[in-house]
């Protein structure tokens, strides 16, 4: 283990603006895609499904 | 050869019809080689050495301002599926296009840039370079543009994507022509840089008509 | 085996196997990101010239890889649409378009916070951060234009042509750049510390860049799954999907509801 303390872990030497900000920024590009990914499946989903329903509705309509 | 030069002439007779946009382009042009020093002071040691730059920036923009012209009227009327439908090689007319498209909007602006050059004040060898330069990269320009106007063709919000597509692909032309430029202010020589621009000339001239006439066939089948 | 690549070939098909493929991606890029993470953090000595800073090329590095590894696959996919007019391979190239853009942008944000330590600014015009912007807008470019289009099969042979011309440029851009770079007695600090790295620090830098690529693959097979959905939504075998009935009863459950 290279570090002494946790402190000097989160200071890294005083690059630690740098270092977690690219780290953070990163980590949270990571999630959002992550969110962004589910979402756009929920989204086709629901459209295709109410696309279904419709049609089926249509056809008993009919 | 005769469907080349009948496409050429049709295309400067039509554009020289409606002389106001080619105009406006090469007015463009002279603008902004005005504007900018307007913003960055009239020293003049700093002007010699950005003026290559500014130069090469402001015929790139003015040339691609022209780009959504290229095809789109005939798209609209109908004639670029008449050509995609004759028996001719539609790659050979759209270089005809091509041609006459830099015959209107990149040649005006070599013969342009020597004047405003002397804004600059720039030597005689450079402002010979300069010409040399946008000789050989302003029909580089007309290319790589054709394949990007080709591919935005009857797009909603075409001529700024255009921009955005094309912009980045103009780099190497710029890169190489403005540095002829300053390569020829410091003494050193452009021969290097104006002999890449012939080579992304001769590859251009070969691939781009080839990949915009395939873009139209896309365009169209749509 | 080519059989076996035909059948794939076709969405129906590749619907389910990307489902059964992507979960094992994305396992492999979260283990190897922990131990990636766990060799560059933890167990890689300090810097002799960059200090604690240089523990961002852990990120760094591997995101620009990827930006343009990325690029590339998309450019293969591109032709193979464009030779054999699948539907799946513009899928798959609009799949990939959104990670690697944001891969590009997480390059140049790395790139400009050990910039701003090492060389005293946000941004310097080095010859790879400068293509690394170009092909930042390239793929802004191809994603724009992708959604402009609104015919589909339109939209994906345009961004096919538009990936593969990019893809043939990206060389002669980084060259020209390059040439403008060394001209302009631009930033002699190569961003990479050659072969006087670390063996630790070039293992972990490794690892991390094989996560990376087991995430943006994790992220373009589950992708192109809602892509195809979308594509595919007239057709039979969509409709008799377990989650697309489903999604069915809980409209129905929430339409009784209101």
């Amino acid at each position: 283990m290279i570090w002494s303390s946790w402190n000097d872990f989160w200071a890294m030497g005083g690059y630690g603006l740098y270092v977690w900000g690219s780290f953070g920024v990163t980590a949270l590009c990571v999630a959002l895609e992550m969110v962004w990914v589910k979402n756009a499946r929920a989204q086709a989903l629901t459209q295709i499904a109410h696309e279904l329903v419709a049609e089926t509705n249509s056809k008993e309509w009919s | 050869m005769n469907a080349f030069v009948a496409i050429v002439k049709r295309d400067l007779t039509l554009a020289l019809r409606r002389k106001n946009e080619v105009i406006t382009s090469v007015f463009f042009f002279v603008v902004v080689a005005a504007l900018f020093p307007l913003g960055i002071g009239p020293e003049m040691n700093t002007l010699r050495l950005v003026a290559p730059g500014i130069l090469w920036v402001g015929a790139l923009l003015a040339s691609m301002l022209s780009l959504g012209r290229m095809f789109a009227t005939d798209y609209t009327d109908g004639t670029l599926e008449q050509m995609a439908l004759s028996p001719n090689s539609l790659s050979l007319l759209v270089a005809a296009k091509i041609l006459a498209h830099w015959l209107l909007s990149g040649l005006p602006l070599v013969l342009l840039a020597p004047i405003l050059g002397l804004q600059f004040d720039l030597s005689s060898n450079a402002l010979w370079v300069l010409t040399l330069s946008l000789l050989l990269g302003t029909p580089v320009l007309s290319l790589i543009g054709a394949v990007g106007a080709a591919l935005t063709l009857g797009v909603r919000g075409g001529d700024v994507l255009l921009s955005l597509l094309v912009l980045p692909l103009y780099v190497p032309a710029l890169v190489f022509g403005a540095g002829a430029v300053q390569a020829e202010i410091s003494g050193l020589g452009a021969s290097a840089h104006l002999s890449v621009l012939a080579a992304l000339v001769l590859v251009a001239a070969v691939f781009s008509p080839w990949a915009s006439a395939a873009s139209l066939r896309i365009a169209l089948e749509s | 085996m080519i059989q076996k690549l035909f059948f794939y070939a076709s969405p129906q098909n590749f619907y389910p196997l990307a489902g059964k493929l992507w979960p094992l991606f994305a396992c492999l890029a979260t283990g190897l990101t922990v131990w990636g993470l766990w060799l560059g953090m933890f167990v890689a000595p300090t810097d002799f010239q960059q200090g604690q800073g240089y523990r961002i090329i852990f990120v760094h590095v591997p995101v620009s890889w990827m930006s343009m590894v990325i690029y590339l696959a998309m450019a293969f996919w591109a032709l193979l649409g464009l030779t054999f007019n699948t539907r799946l391979s513009g899928m798959m190239t609009k799949a990939l378009a959104p990670t690697g853009a944001i891969f590009a942008f997480l390059s140049l944000w790395t790139g400009a916070l050990w910039g701003k330590p090492m060389w005293g600014a946000w941004w310097v015009w080095d010859a790879r951060l400068t293509s690394e912007l170009i092909l930042f807008f390239l793929y802004l470019g191809h994603i724009a234009l992708t959604n402009a289009i609104d015919d589909p099969r339109r939209a994906d042979k345009a961004g096919g042509i538009l990936a593969l011309v990019g893809a043939l440029n990206v060389p002669v851009i980084y060259f020209s750049v390059k040439w403008w770079n060394t001209l302009h007695q631009g930033a002699s600090v190569s961003l990479t510390k050659g072969s006087s790295m670390a063996q630790v620090m070039l293992e972990a830098m490794l690892i991390m860049g094989v996560a990376f690529w087991m995430y943006a693959v994790a992220m373009a097979l589950y992708r192109v799954r809602s892509i195809i959905l979308v594509r595919e939504r007239h057709t039979q075998w969509v409709a008799e999907l377990p989650e697309v009935k489903a999604q069915m009863m809980k409209n129905a459950a929430g339409g009784a509801k209101a």
